[in-house]
């Protein structure tokens, strides 16, 4: 025989009805004028989703931040700063409102204050969007390999082609590893908005993840082919001469001195489009057919896509103003020329160095010097839309 | 995640890191620490191909849990009272989160271990999702709950408020200054480890009793990420403890974050859930309950203490005076005084107190009514305009307090206040601490030692200051905290939206004007300003003057 006992009321929190719903009272600022961020001005007509999250979380002393920043470094320097990159928006040369005892707030009425402030990303990422489209990347990537691995598709692959994958697609891992931690996710504490540091913190992630595809990829040829060598990624990346060129340049990326806007620069506009896409594209994604595979250009193309409709997007869209500013217009084209001046001759040189690559699948891909000279054109087009001269240097 | 485990992903993630062997990367962000020794792993363990799908799904439950909110009419069951404080909260806790995503490659260059930077990079992600999602749930309360003005200009409010100021320290002081003191200490040991746990855990259960279950439902998405960043911090400790040189930096690094975010979330998080509460069951737990639970216990005597063994200098004496602070000093309601006594030069209605409330009070913190009881009965008697001014500028036994140069809050437990004069200027700090924080702490020398990379104390740190000599009314129109009809103030010191009801500039500018203490200090001679030391520190408690007869 059951009994019920009799159990003292559950303390919990009553509903209560507020009525404190949008449109419950008229009262001043009741309306739908009053449902919007007010803070910025949209860069259209209608302010969008990416900007509501986005714009002026991170704040500016030229702006509302009247207190000014409350923290320093040893040096003095704090926030932002300006001086961070050698290129220059309008407006950056103007000096901030000076505040103190019965200044008031002193809050710039004619805003945006200087040109940073108008930089958008034109992929709109935030949380949102950067979790889908991750998530979607790496569910195609990881069913392309189970489908492959499922096939038996790897059975198919010529023993050169095995130890090209093993050593090269391996190797180039470690490049967008350190692009993605050393440049990008370095640099997103040195951009002028939020914007900007936003972006580049989404272009880390694909880098990181698109490492971590690769390397995951490289696991399951280790699982799945016999005598595929795990290991051998590390060998190439530290002692391979084709790979003692590019990674010469990777390095140097990384330790750029003190400025985020060349380090950003050269390695999406010279770097990317010089040796990234040359490798990527006009190499392994073009003779992996030939020898077999079929699934390394899927994980490869998802990197691409990465950089080709999103991360070179992005950075057209931040520094093509730049060449037309209405201030620092030709201050900012010699910095870029000086910057691929340098940077343009290194990755030439790289290249050149990995040409014995293209030597070594059996069914050969496309010849290195057809392939470089599609990304010698690709260069100079993206160059053109950034609004500057193609370098003398690339015709080494 | 495919057949592969975890386990095997994450080690063979491991042959990504990095030895430069031609160019080492830029030290952009400097650290006095060393790490010389013993390499920790990284204890997240964590792989891009399972963490995207997994915050996706999260997110689906967030964004989910939000269109129900809104199907479902929250709003119509929402305490205002409530809400209104989140004008303040979500306008301040965005930037920190961003600030946490921009510390992190100070870390990749401070801390040595490759294997470390995998589990930064993935903070760095998470802090992008924080800041962003709570950006957007405060754009839907905004489009949503009754009374916008607020929620659409908090990040042009929240840097001008009279109050929100003391907010940014918990962002800036994760991304200046020693990357090691910043980025580690402040944020991941102190801020993350002990404190998320009142704002992220603490708070939107608060929330869910006020009819709002969106707040737990983000912040419970965002703690969920906590966790991991708490394991980021752990192994940093550790590292920096095998190297005997940390200790002396470690020791005055945990004080001053210990009590630097003592100050600033106690205010905050503590004012939120005990006066911006309808929930008055007496067996909810109060903010001085929670402290207890979340923070002694869970954070000091079972986090902080277990170090001591590794030779960690835990301030025993400091976490033991926050309690005091807090359940003897009457820190929370003090600072809850405060923002409701300047509810004009914020940006959101700050409810007055009822018997209910009263009664909570009283049963919860004994002793509470004879202390502030009074000052909160002024507080309703003077809430709808009626031909006096707004508490501030009332007599009402309440001395206006001075700030504190390091904390910012203002120095509400008089008797602790204490004066020095510091970089050529008096300021006035709340407690020793914080003198010791600015004068001591933030300098290139420490104790003889040289500590070329600690950051400094900047800024004009008095919001007071700027307003020196202002009418209230300018100082309001200047701040931009007026509604649309371009002269009734965006906030409001009672809940009633009937227009009649509600303060304009015109009430102001029958005020005084607005005088800055720390100017006015700076202009005392050496007697007065004696004399104003002695008078400040038997001021109190809530407020009350110095009895002229004692």
């Amino acid at each position: 025989m059951t009994s019920t006992e009799e159990r003292p009321e559950r303390s919990v929190p009553k509903p209560v009805f507020t009525d404190a719903e949008a449109g419950a009272k008229e009262f001043p600022d009741s309306g739908p004028s009053a449902r919007r961020y007010n803070y910025f001005k949209p860069a259209k007509r209608k302010q969008t989703h990416y900007e509501d999250v986005t714009v002026e979380v991170q704040p500016d002393p030229r702006h509302y931040l009247s207190q000014g920043w409350i923290y320093g470094f040893a040096d003095g320097s704090a926030g932002y700063p300006l001086t961070w990159t050698k290129l220059k928006a309008w407006g950056v040369d103007d000096p901030e409102p000076e505040r103190g005892p019965g200044s008031g707030g002193r809050h710039v009425a004619d805003w945006p204050a200087h040109g940073w402030h108008e930089f958008r990303d034109p992929n709109e990422e935030w949380e949102l969007t950067m979790y889908r489209y991750n998530a979607n990347v790496v569910r195609q990537v990881t069913q392309n390999v189970e489908n492959a691995r499922q096939s038996k598709a790897f059975e198919q692959w010529t023993p050169n082609w095995v130890r090209f994958v093993e050593r090269n697609v391996g190797a180039w891992m470690h490049i967008e590893h350190i692009l993605g931690l050393y440049v990008f996710a370095a640099c997103n504490r040195s951009g002028p908005t939020n914007m900007h540091n936003t972006v580049m913190a989404v272009n880390s992630e694909h880098k990181i993840r698109f490492a971590q595809d690769l390397a995951l990829y490289n696991l399951t040829l280790t699982e799945e082919i016999e005598g595929f060598d795990g290991a051998a990624h590390i060998e190439a990346w530290n002692s391979d001469p084709e790979w003692q060129g590019v990674r010469r340049v990777v390095e140097a990326l990384t330790a750029v001195d003190n400025d985020w806007g060349e380090m950003i620069f050269a390695t999406n506009i010279v770097f990317e489009s010089l040796l990234g896409e040359l490798f990527r594209s006009g190499l392994v994604m073009q003779s992996a057919a030939g020898n077999g595979d079929y699934v390394t250009p899927t994980v490869m193309g998802s990197g691409e896509y990465d950089y080709a409709q999103r991360d070179l997007r992005w950075t057209v869209a931040a520094f093509a103003p730049l060449t037309q500013d209405r201030e620092f217009a030709d201050h900012n084209k010699e910095i870029f020329n000086g910057w691929l001046a340098h940077w343009v001759p290194l990755a030439i040189e790289a290249a050149r160095t990995m040409q014995p690559l293209w030597s070594q699948p059996d069914a050969k891909p496309p010849r290195f010097e057809d392939s470089l000279d599609r990304a010698k054109n690709r260069f100079a087009g993206i160059l053109t839309d950034l609004g500057l001269e193609t370098p003398k240097e690339l015709n080494q | 995640m495919s057949r592969q485990s975890l386990a095997k992903a994450h080690q063979k993630i491991q042959e990504l890191s990095w030895e430069p062997q031609y160019h080492e990367p830029y030290m952009k962000y400097g650290t006095d620490y060393t790490f010389r020794k013993a390499a920790k792993k990284d204890p997240l363990k964590q792989v891009l191909r399972s963490y995207f799908p997994m915050q996706e799904e999260k997110d689906n439950r967030v964004y989910g849990a939000s269109d129900g909110a809104i199907r479902g009419n929250m709003f119509r069951q929402v305490q205002e009272r409530w809400l209104e404080w989140q004008k303040l909260f979500l306008s301040i806790i965005p930037l920190p989160e961003i600030s946490a995503a921009r510390s992190m490659p100070m870390l990749f260059q401070a801390v040595p271990n490759p294997e470390l930077h995998n589990g930064q990079a993935i903070q760095m992600i998470d802090e992008v999702r924080h800041s962003t999602i709570q950006q957007n749930l405060k754009r839907l309360y905004m489009n949503n709950y009754i009374d916008p003005a607020g929620f659409n200009n908090t990040l042009r409010n929240f840097h001008s408020d009279y109050c929100g100021t003391i907010g940014r320290q918990f962002a800036e002081g994760f991304i200046t200054g020693d990357a090691i003191t910043a980025a580690s200490i402040y944020l991941t040991i102190v801020a993350e480890t002990a404190f998320t746990n009142t704002l992220f855990v603490a708070m939107p259960a608060e929330a869910a009793a006020n009819g709002d279950y969106l707040l737990p439902t983000v912040f419970h998405s965002v703690q969920s990420d906590e966790s991991r960043h708490i394991s980021n911090g752990y192994a940093t400790l550790l590292m920096a403890l095998s190297d005997e040189d940390n200790r002396q930096l470690l020791e005055r690094d945990l004080r001053y974050a210990w009590w630097n975010n003592h100050r600033v979330v106690d205010a905050a998080i503590g004012t939120f859930i005990e006066y911006g509460t309808k929930d008055r069951r007496k067996d909810r737990e109060s903010y001085a309950e929670m402290w207890r639970r979340w923070i002694y216990d869970d954070y000091y005597r079972a986090y902080l203490l277990p170090l001591e063994k590794y030779g960690l200098v835990i301030p025993h004496d400091l976490i033991e005076e926050s309690w005091n602070q807090i359940w003897n000093k009457g820190y929370v309601h003090e600072v809850a005084q405060f923002f409701a006594t300047g509810w004009l030069a914020n940006y959101w209605r700050i409810d007055g107190m009822t018997d209910d409330d009263f009664e909570w009070f009283e049963y919860k913190y004994p002793g509470w009514y004879d202390k502030y009881g009074k000052w909160w009965e002024n507080y309703n008697r003077l809430s709808r305009p009626n031909g006096h001014h707004p508490i501030v500028a009332e007599d009402v036994d309440y001395v206006y307090p001075h700030r504190c140069w390091t904390c910012m809050v203002p120095c509400l437990v008089r008797e602790d206040m204490v004066v020095d004069k510091v970089d050529g200027q008096w300021r006035t700090y709340c407690h020793e601490a914080c003198r010791w924080t600015d004068a001591e702490a933030f300098r290139p020398t420490y104790q003889g030692r040289e500590t070329p990379n600690m950051g400094k104390l900047v800024g004009h740190r008095e919001w007071e200051t700027l307003y020196h000599g202002w009418n209230w009314a300018d100082v309001v129109e200047d701040m931009g905290f007026v509604r649309d009809d371009g002269k009734t103030l965006t906030a409001q010191p009672h809940l009633d939206l009937d227009p009649k009801k509600m303060w304009t500039t015109d009430h102001l500018r029958r005020m005084g004007p607005v005088a800055s203490p720390n100017v006015i200090l700076n202009e005392m001679s050496d007697a007065d300003r004696e004399a104003f030391v002695a008078d400040y520190n038997r001021q109190g408690p809530a407020g009350r003057p110095a009895d002229a007869t004692s």
